[in-house]
């Protein structure tokens, strides 16, 4: 099988692209980048800017705040979208927990392929409002 | 033959490869004392660039004449092609071979460029020995090679990504890969159907546009141009010429689409495409089919020793100081190096797949091999304060490290317990900000974001703490004004623990 094939099966999985058809997960391998990190890697660097959007293919993370372990991230998630939407710094360090390979996508071009991929956004519109749920349930 | 080099025998460390990174790293570590060996399956030196680009002129540029004196460390800024050499003998070389009619040299200047610096500086290299397996044993790697055992606890490998790679749509007799194509002439009057939106594939497109009838790009994502990234990511302006073709409706096709399947069709094939966009199919009746969807890397059975890879170059995932990041005493060389990734700001990679990005990367990797494998603790410059910020501002400037490696490599200079300033020179970035270190320090790069001039970021540690520093840029980026003096002088009076450094100057 190849690498490229390998990776549409994979994102054919997850929530993120379930609307989404193989030569448009095609064109999505192509458009993002693929990096692989080890144990204990930065993946996003908590106040530093100039980060990008990630999606965890395999592997796990750890959202690390100030130093201290918040929660984790697993195959399928995604993280760095807020930095990307609001053109701020990260508030966490996303730290690689073993072998954690990503799809990346630059900041400066997720909202073109938002916008190109509405689907891809009302999905990922579903995961923020999960997101502040969470937290509402969480300050309540 | 009986005077080659290096035979097999136990050595403290083994270069593989005879391209520019193997070069380059060669040269680096003579001139730090550190003995090694050099084994190359190729019979002269220059890697892949004694066969290709395949149109055989290179993509990156030498500037006979700049701003700088041809042959000063600024001058290589200018100098895309050139390896370091400590000496004038051995410094800019690529000028002074070049023929004057482009600034892009030919492939056999390269070669020629390439060759002169192995003679001139005299590289020992054993050429024609080939290495064919890896495996570990105590402490050592043992490879075999074509003429015997080689032992060592530390292998760079600098063999390069010039292996070219198709997918398995692409399977098919007679569909040509970036290396196997016929004479340019050959082609005319045929349809030529290329698969890939990437340098190799507007190259191709770009030699053969006197002579095919018809010429249509495809891949699924659009084709980024670098005039638009403002990186080297992106087509080339050089290869460009497909896509005005295109633009201007002249006859090429460029089709953002996936390749369904490739079939025999007379004594051509048919391609079916469809659309990633609107689900559209079309079929195109071509002559030839040409896979330019990337390069792997040939490492052979190292993925069997534990080496872990990415992507679909297959590229080994490393650490900043290019060491496998899963099997320790493996390092890399050459455009492998783009494996460590750095920081990858805004999205941006490192210039290390190519020769003015990896041979400041070599220079960098020998002093580390130097100092972490053999012991070799090279005296540090010590620094007076007000000498702090003209030197960081200066790199800025002109430093070639800095230019060539934007928010990879760095100036970075150490303040101790004591307050004493040292000059650590140039490191990974990825090395400063996440290897953390006990002291203080600043660095500084040059960092750009893909839409603006590119300004300097300085990061500062103090008491642990990691802060970056963004400057602005300028319209002749030139950064050693008043105002950046003064601006650079707020942000390290902290860590500097004293008065601001440049207040005498301004």
């Amino acid at each position: 099988m190849d690498v490229r094939d390998d990776v549409v099966d994979i994102l054919a999985g997850f929530a993120l692209f379930a609307d989404l058809s193989t030569p448009q997960l095609e064109s999505l391998v192509e458009t993002f980048g693929e990096e692989t990190y080890v144990e204990g890697d930065r993946v996003l660097r908590q106040g530093l800017t100039g980060s990008s959007f990630y999606v965890i293919l395999d592997g796990s993370a750890s959202i690390r705040v100030d130093g201290v372990d918040r929660a984790s991230l697993r195959a399928g998630d995604y993280f760095g979208e807020i930095s990307c939407l609001l053109g701020v710094p990260p508030t966490a360090d996303i730290v690689a927990r073993g072998t954690l390979r990503c799809l990346v996508l630059p900041a400066q071009e997720l909202e073109s392929f938002l916008v190109g991929h509405p689907q891809v956004m009302y999905r990922l519109l579903q995961g923020e409002a999960r997101k502040v749920r969470t937290t509402t349930r969480w300050l309540s | 033959m009986t005077d080659r080099p290096f035979p097999p025998a136990r050595y403290s460390l083994l270069v593989v490869g005879s391209g520019p990174g193997a070069l380059q790293l060669t040269y680096s570590l003579r001139r730090l004392g550190v003995e090694h060996a050099v084994i190359s399956q190729d019979s002269e030196p220059g890697g892949m660039f004694r066969r290709w680009p395949i149109f055989q002129r290179m993509l990156s540029w030498t500037k006979p004449y700049a701003n700088h004196e041809r042959g000063s460390t600024a001058y290589e800024r200018y100098d895309w092609n050139s390896l370091l050499g400590d000496d004038d003998a051995s410094r800019a070389i690529m000028p002074r071979i070049m023929d004057g009619t482009s600034y892009f040299p030919s492939r056999p200047e390269m070669q020629r460029g390439l060759e002169a610096f192995a003679t001139g500086t005299g590289l020992q290299i054993r050429y024609e020995c080939r290495w064919e397996s890896t495996r570990k044993d105590g402490d050592d790697f043992v490879l075999t090679t074509s003429d015997g055992e080689y032992r060592a606890p530390c292998v760079v490998f600098a063999v390069g990504i010039a292996e070219p790679w198709k997918p398995s749509v692409l399977d098919i007799e007679g569909v040509q890969q970036y290396g196997q194509l016929r004479p340019a002439e050959q082609y005319a009057d045929k349809r030529v159907f290329i698969v890939g939106k990437q340098n190799s594939g507007f190259e191709i497109a770009s030699g053969l546009l006197p002579w095919a009838r018809q010429i249509v790009l495809a891949s699924p994502s659009s084709a980024k141009l670098s005039v638009d990234t403002r990186t080297l990511v992106g087509v080339r302006a050089r290869y460009v010429q497909p896509y005005e073709d295109w633009a201007l409706a002249g006859g090429v096709v460029i089709l953002d689409a996936s390749i369904e399947r490739v079939e025999p069709s007379g004594a051509g094939y048919a391609v079916h495409t469809k659309s990633p966009a609107d689900g559209r199919q079309l079929v195109f009746e071509v002559d030839d089919v040409i896979a330019a969807t990337g390069f792997v890397s040939p490492l052979q059975d190292l993925p069997q020793v534990g080496v872990a890879t990415f992507g679909q170059s297959r590229i080994p995932t490393q650490t900043p100081f290019w060491e496998s990041a899963t099997v320790r005493g493996i390092y890399f060389a050459g455009t492998i190096m783009q494996g460590s990734q750095g920081m990858r700001k805004h999205g941006i990679p490192s210039n290390s797949g190519a020769v003015q990005g990896y041979r400041y990367n070599a220079r960098v990797l020998a002093r580390h091999l130097a100092e972490e494998r053999f012991g070799h603790k090279p005296e540090q410059r010590r620094l007076r304060s007000e000498e702090v910020v003209p030197l960081l501002l200066s790199e800025a400037s002109r430093g070639p490290e800095l230019w060539h490696q934007r928010s990879y490599l760095a100036r970075v200079i150490g303040v101790d317990s004591d307050g004493g300033i040292t000059d650590e020179g140039i490191q990974p970035l990825a090395h400063f900000v996440d290897g953390g270190g006990e002291h203080d320090g600043v660095a500084i790069t040059l960092e750009a974001n893909g839409k603006d001039d590119p300004y300097p970021a300085v990061y500062v540690r103090a008491g642990g703490r990691l802060v970056e520093h963004l400057m602005g840029s300028h319209p002749l980026l030139d950064f050693e004004g008043p105002e950046y003096q003064s601006e650079l002088s707020g942000v390290l009076s902290g860590v500097l623990g004293r008065a601001p450094a440049t207040r005498s100057a301004q």
